[in-house]
Order: C-alpha cells, then structure tokens, then sequence
C-alpha cells in the first residue's frame, strides 16, 4: 500500500463489463517524503477524492477487492483513503540497520 | 513477510470500510548494515499489533495472509504489521 496524489481524472467511454461507473483518477505514487516514484498511472477510486488530494493506495488484486460491487474486475490499482493527516519522521531519526549478533529492539 | 520501523501515522477519516478502526502507519524496511534502502521502500501497512512510531514490526506483505490476519476473506489490504519485534540474532 502507498501513496498517492491526484493529478486529475481519466474518462473512458467503453469499458470492460463490470467497471462501469468507477471513476478513474490519474495519480502520481509518493514515497512517504512525498517525492514521486514513476510515472503517472490510472487508479479506480472509492472514497470520492478529488484533484490534489493525498491519498492511500493499494495495489495488486487486492485493488479489484477494494470495489463496491463486483469484486472480479480487471483493477489493479485503486484509491482507499483520503490522507487528512501525516505524521512521518525524518530520515534517520531511526537506525533502520540490522547487524550481526543480537539485534535488541525493545 | 519482512522486518520493518513504523516511522509514521496517518489520519484518513474518510477511508474503505475495511480500514475502519485500526490504524494506518507508514513503514521503513530494516536493511543490512552498510547498505543503503532505497527511497520507493517505505509503504503503508495497517497495524493489527497495537504497533507505535518507532517499534521494530514483522509485516505481512501479501493479500492473502493479510486477509487471515484480519479476519475478512475480501479486505483490500495488502500489508499488514502482524508482530513487534523484541530481537533478532543474525549468524551472517
């Protein structure tokens, strides 16, 4: 699951059976510092976002799940929540790093 | 599934069904000492472990164990933090 910032929306005229009515969102993936990571792609989306806003994503089959009715539908990406909030500490301010020996966490 | 840092929360009051009352948090791979993680690793997993920023997690990233983890044959969700981790012994 990742982020997502609407960039606008993709209209289709003939789609596949089943996926009529979803609104298709063209969005840029973020990484958690917000910078982009690929190009643009197409997510179908269910919480109604609009342009500019932050969203979260999920991918995979898991996308086509995320639909209201039909679940068997040929998605791959589709937009689940509508970020109000975001609370991310800087890079660093963790030791992500795994040595060897005992790693000791808590 | 992979070990990981919780290095941040998200809000999102409007969200699917199947998020509802747990929590959003974004999650940082733990990688060897030495090398470098790179900027597309971070993701968002939803915590079923009462995990927090700064604990060390075990993540399930794929569908259909996080669909067990949650207890919902059709939740559209695919990582999701299944354990906070006390320690790890790596030999190499």
């Amino acid at each position: 699951m990742l982020f997502g910032r609407v960039k606008g929306n993709a209209v289709c005229t003939i789609k596949y059976p089943g996926t009529q009515g979803l609104k298709l969102l063209v969005v840029q993936p973020l990484n958690k510092n917000m910078q982009p990571i690929g190009g643009l792609q197409v997510a179908a989306d269910v919480v109604q976002a609009g342009v500019g806003d932050l969203c979260v994503m999920v991918r995979s089959r898991e996308a086509a799940l995320a639909m209201p009715d039909e679940k068997f539908v040929p998605v791959d990406l589709a937009l689940v929540g509508i970020v109000d909030e975001l609370e991310v500490k800087p890079d660093g301010a963790y030791d992500v790093s795994l040595r060897r020996g005992k790693n000791q966490f808590t | 599934m992979i070990l990981g840092k919780v290095v941040g929360t998200i809000v999102a009051t409007i969200s699917h069904p199947h998020f509802k009352n747990r929590r959003l948090l974004v999650v940082q791979p733990l990688v060897m000492e030495g090398e470098a993680s790179a900027p597309e690793d971070d993701f968002i997993a939803l915590d079923n472990s009462q995990a927090g920023v700064g604990d060390t997690v075990l993540v399930n990233r794929e569908g259909n164990g996080a669909r067990q983890a949650l207890k919902n044959p059709d939740a559209c969700v695919i990582s999701v933090i299944v354990g906070i981790v006390d320690s790890v012994y790596l030999e190499y």
